[in-house]
């Protein structure tokens, strides 16, 4: 068997007096996607942050390919084929789709002694990548803030993909959808996954996760509690562990078992 | 129901029917733009004065240099001050920065004795240095540009003044334009273009010419002030620069998001530090042009001219948080700055009534282009 896209071994992470992470072990192979489940403040946000270069872990390994890597900068890890589709963060709504696509990466094309943003290309090619998403844009020129949640999470996704991540982090990307939209997202990463990209999807909502998942790791306190494999595990059994169990299935008892 | 070629009559409708939205899209789409404001405003605004004030002169040809000399002011440190808004910062030290850099040339050449290319050189690379420590200021302490710049206003103004007085006993420094004479760059600032297109204007009666005294034949119009061609200059490159390139779509990204930019790897705080440095070649090259045209530079030269900046850029469409704008708003919102200005003169209007006529065009061009600015970004 080939090593995993990218392995994170015992990574801890402290600010300062607030310790975030204190040991998070996770892994993703190629065409599979990943679940991170944990309640809020749980630490996911920041974990993702530290697979995607903007922390550095104080303890802990990354490997990417079985080679332990140390990223200094965003730059680093994206170079390194990891990208990441922040939660809130994914795209400036009053930049057009073309504009965000290719923001950090424009192309370019000489004229003269001048170099220009090759609008012509970026055009075609970000109306190209979105098609392929199932998202028929009405001008690449069109404003991210006139597109719809899950159609921004599609341009970001569209946007990691096109670069060639080899692993794509997607921070909470339905927290904020509808049911439609996130039945759209969820296609998407179907999508993604059959491309043979790693994915990592980050979510408190265990059915999401159950829907696209093919293994499930959930955190707690800035602790992994152990990861499952698709069909070894349940809803409820996700729900308790995120709750940190015991708690919850009391509160669950009490309101007649809808938590 | 159906027509020969077997289509129904609805779907014939439906067609027809698409096809004209799509039309109207297109034509929604050539107009809805950012400059809109700013374009309705220039209309009204030259509409209103050729009514008013057609028969004064001010759209003679003298009338047209009048108005369009106090337009290119504006608009030089208008296009510093659209980019770097557009990158999601102010900066307030603008008219000061115009004092101090005038200050500079007049002494380094009336005082020290050097050559005026040379002083204008350091001028320009003091500026900018005040710029860049600005800028870095910004970012390294995370405070709003709008208070790090308001202590340049004051620290600039005051150091300006000072050095003035403690090395001549005075706040006007004159004799400039002797040191000046036959600069080899000097005339860039202070010169006058096309000179003989002027000329042969004046042998066609197009521009009048003197009728009498020293200069008796010349035309009365020498030529283009080269503030004017700093002005052109700096619109076209600065519109090239936002809208064609990718440093442009840098300048957006910062100001629309910072931390969204940052993590696709856009190096946000040089594309800030660079948007001071812009401002201050701007003030710089406005204090130039006072200078060489006057002769004398004064330590209280630039009085609120970053707000006059301010103002031709938000009537010009810029959202005043960063992320939008255009540089041919702000220009066009310096245009509709000088006209105003200059066209109430010719008018005959009381002077005063100049503030209440810009505040009320302030008040509309922002309601108008919060208005337009929703429809072309979904932003509620
Ligand atoms: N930059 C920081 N400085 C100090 N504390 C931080 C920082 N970032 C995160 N934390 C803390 O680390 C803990 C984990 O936060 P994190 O954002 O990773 O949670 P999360 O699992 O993503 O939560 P959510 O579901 O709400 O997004 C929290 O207690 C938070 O306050
Ligand atoms: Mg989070």
């Amino acid at each position: 068997m080939t090593a995993p896209l990218i392995e994170l071994v015992d990574i801890a992470k402290h600010f300062g007096p607030v310790i975030a992470l204190n040991g998070v072990t996770l892994s993703v192979e190629a065409g599979e996607c990943h679940c991170l489940l944990g309640d809020n403040g749980a630490g996911k946000s920041t974990f993702i942050k530290t697979m995607s270069g903007v922390h550095k872990p104080n303890r802990g390994e990354i490997r990417v390919d079985g080679e332990v890597v140390s990223f200094s900068s965003p730059r680093d890890a994206m170079a390194a084929g990891i990208a990441t589709v922040y939660q809130d963060l994914a795209m400036i709504p009053l930049m057009s789709v073309t504009r965000n696509f290719w923001m950090g990466r424009e192309p370019e094309r000489k004229f003269g002694p001048f170099k220009l943003f090759d609008f012509a290309t970026a055009n075609r090619i970000t109306m190209e990548e979105m098609a392929k998403m199932g998202i028929h844009l009405r001008s690449p020129d069109q404003a991210v803030g006139t597109l719809s949640g899950g159609e921004r999470q599609t341009v970001a996704i569209a946007r990691a993909v096109h670069f060639g991540a080899k692993v794509l982090i997607l921070d909470e990307p339905t927290s904020a959808l509808g049911v439609r939209q996130t039945a759209n997202v969820l296609a998407t990463i179907d999508r993604v996954r059959k491309a043979g990209i790693g994915l990592i999807f980050i979510t408190h909502n265990v059915r999401h996760a159950l829907a696209v998942g093919d293994r499930f790791t959930v955190l707690n306190r800035g602790k992994t509690l152990g990861t499952a494999r698709r069909g070894e595990i349940d809803a409820e059994a996700l729900q308790d562990m995120m709750a940190g169990g015991r708690e919850l299935a009391e509160l669950a008892g009490s309101l007649g078992g809808t938590v | 129901m159906s027509t020969a070629d077997g289509r129904s009559v609805e779907q014939l409708r439906d067609e027809a029917r698409d096809e004209r939205v799509r039309e109207m899209s297109r034509f929604r789409k050539a107009l809805i733009r950012p400059e809109l404001g700013a374009i309705c405003g220039t209309i009204l605004v030259f509409v209103f004065f050729l009514s008013i004030a057609g028969d004064s002169g001010m759209f003679a040809p003298e009338g047209i240099l009048n108005w369009g000399t106090v337009s290119a002011q504006f608009a030089i440190i208008a296009v510093g001050a659209c980019l770097l808004m557009i990158a999601g910062e102010f900066d307030l030290s603008v008219g000061s920065m115009i004092g101090f850099s005038g200050i500079v040339i007049a002494l380094l050449t009336v005082q020290v004795g050097l050559p005026a290319w040379a002083a204008i050189l350091i001028a320009f690379a003091l500026a900018m240095a005040i710029g860049a420590f600005n800028g870095y200021l910004v970012i390294r302490t995370g405070l709003p540009s709008f208070i790090v710049t308001l202590a340049f206003l004051y620290i600039l103004r005051g150091l300006t003044i000072f050095i003035s007085i403690t090395t001549t006993r005075k706040t006007i420094i004159g004799g400039v334009r002797e040191a000046a004479e036959s600069d080899p760059i000097a005339w860039l600032f202070g010169g006058k273009a096309f000179h003989g297109l002027f000329v042969w204007l004046s042998q066609h009666g197009i521009v009048g010419t003197f009728v009498a005294g020293p200069k008796a034949g010349q035309p009365v119009i020498e030529g283009i002030p080269m503030l004017m061609v700093w002005a052109l200059v700096l619109i076209v490159l600065g519109h090239l620069l936002l809208t064609r390139t990718k440093f442009g779509n840098w300048i957006f990204a910062a100001g629309g998001d910072a931390q969204a930019a940052r993590y696709v790897g856009v190096p946000v705080n040089r594309v800030k530090i660079s948007m001071f440095m812009l401002t201050a070649f701007c003030a710089t090259v406005f204090a130039t042009c006072q200078v060489m045209e006057f002769g004398s530079a004064a330590a209280d030269r630039g009085l609120l001219k970053e707000f006059e900046a301010i103002i031709s850029v938000v009537i010009g469409g810029a959202l005043l948080t960063g992320g939008y704008g255009s540089v041919v708003g702000a220009a066009l919102g310096a245009l509709i700055f000088g006209v105003v200005q200059q066209g109430l003169f010719f008018a005959g209007v009381e002077s005063s009534l100049f503030r209440v006529f810009l505040g009320v065009i302030l008040l509309l061009a922002v309601i108008l282009n919060t208005y337009i600015r929703r429809m072309i970004t979904g932003e509620r």
